[in-house]
């Protein structure tokens, strides 16, 4: 029950910080309450008992926060309070949540109760990796056992996304050199 | 309750990705709502007063079953929490040589092809 009440506060801090982010002028205040929010997304992991998960969401956190700073640091640009697409007002858009909640209130319905896991309750892959985990592979740890033993093709998979999404990166930031190169020849 | 506010995240997020003009705040919305997508698949997992499935030394395996939280979501949103960083820098690094070429990170003003 206290982390529940613990989560709820953080789930609020993160709303609240979500719209100082879509609403603020300054670019760089909002990379940095983007930062603030994936901290609180961290320790939230932290309170579910993924302690793994709350090492990783810091340090990729910490990374798109510098490259976001990178991107708006000398740029010093203010975005104006009219800057949204178009002007929406306000009973429209609540008329429009309205509607959505009332849309998917079966859906939430159908969700289990917070508390009890829905992939434990019958045979599944998760009661396998749990009762054998430790005797098949030797981790103490089952979520590195499963990311690098069972599953660890797909820890490969990630691994060729990431290099190739820097490759890319890379290749689009490259411009300058080729221009020079341009111009000497 | 919990669910309903991670929808509300994933809502803020959807909002800002439709409304805003910056694509900075267009690529931090896209962020959001992939740590909102990540929160809700973690909520799913958690059993009540649940451990983190790792084994202290002398403690016998199959008590995990009993009081572990569930370990496969978590495995797959590692998965997933990485490759949102991999979008992020992609789409950051796009962002740069837009203004590079344009001058402004306003949506609306980016038309004209040149570059």
């Amino acid at each position: 029950m206290m982390v529940e009440i613990a989560i709820f506060f953080l789930l609020i801090f993160m709303i609240i910080g979500m719209l100082f982010v879509l609403e603020i002028e300054n670019l760089l205040s909002a990379v940095v309450m983007m930062g603030a929010i994936g901290f609180g997304l961290s320790v939230i992991f932290l309170l579910l008992g993924a302690p793994d998960l709350a090492i990783v969401q810091i340090a990729v956190e910490v990374i798109s926060v510098v490259i976001l700073i990178r991107a708006t640091i000398h740029r010093d640009i203010k975005e104006r309070a009219d800057e949204s697409l178009s002007n929406i007002s306000s009973i429209p858009l609540l008329v429009c949540i309205f509607f959505f909640f009332l849309m998917i209130y079966p859906a939430l319905r159908l969700l289990p109760t917070f508390g009890e896991p829905v992939f434990l309750n019958f045979y599944s892959s998760s009661v396998y990796y749990l009762r054998d985990g430790f005797h098949l592979t030797g981790a103490p740890n089952i979520v590195s056992a499963i990311i690098l033993d069972f599953r660890a093709y797909d820890t490969l998979g990630e691994a060729i996304v990431l290099f190739t999404s820097v490759i890319g990166a890379l290749s689009i930031l490259r411009y300058r050199n080729r221009k020079k190169e341009h111009n000497a020849s | 309750m919990i669910y309903t506010l991670c929808i509300i995240l994933f809502l803020l997020g959807l909002y800002g990705v439709l409304v805003k003009r910056n694509i900075i705040k267009i690529i931090i919305s896209l962020a959001m709502m992939n740590n909102a997508v990540n929160l809700f698949l973690i909520l799913l997992a958690y059993r009540s007063n649940g451990v983190a499935p790792i084994l202290d030394p002398g403690m016998d395996p199959s008590i995990l079953l009993e009081t572990s939280v569930d370990p496969l979501p978590q495995a797959l949103v590692l998965t997933s929490v990485v490759i949102g960083l991999g979008v992020t820098a992609l789409m950051v690094a796009l962002a740069i040589r837009l203004y590079h070429a344009y001058g402004t990170f306003d949506i609306t003003k980016i038309r004209k092809l040149k570059g």
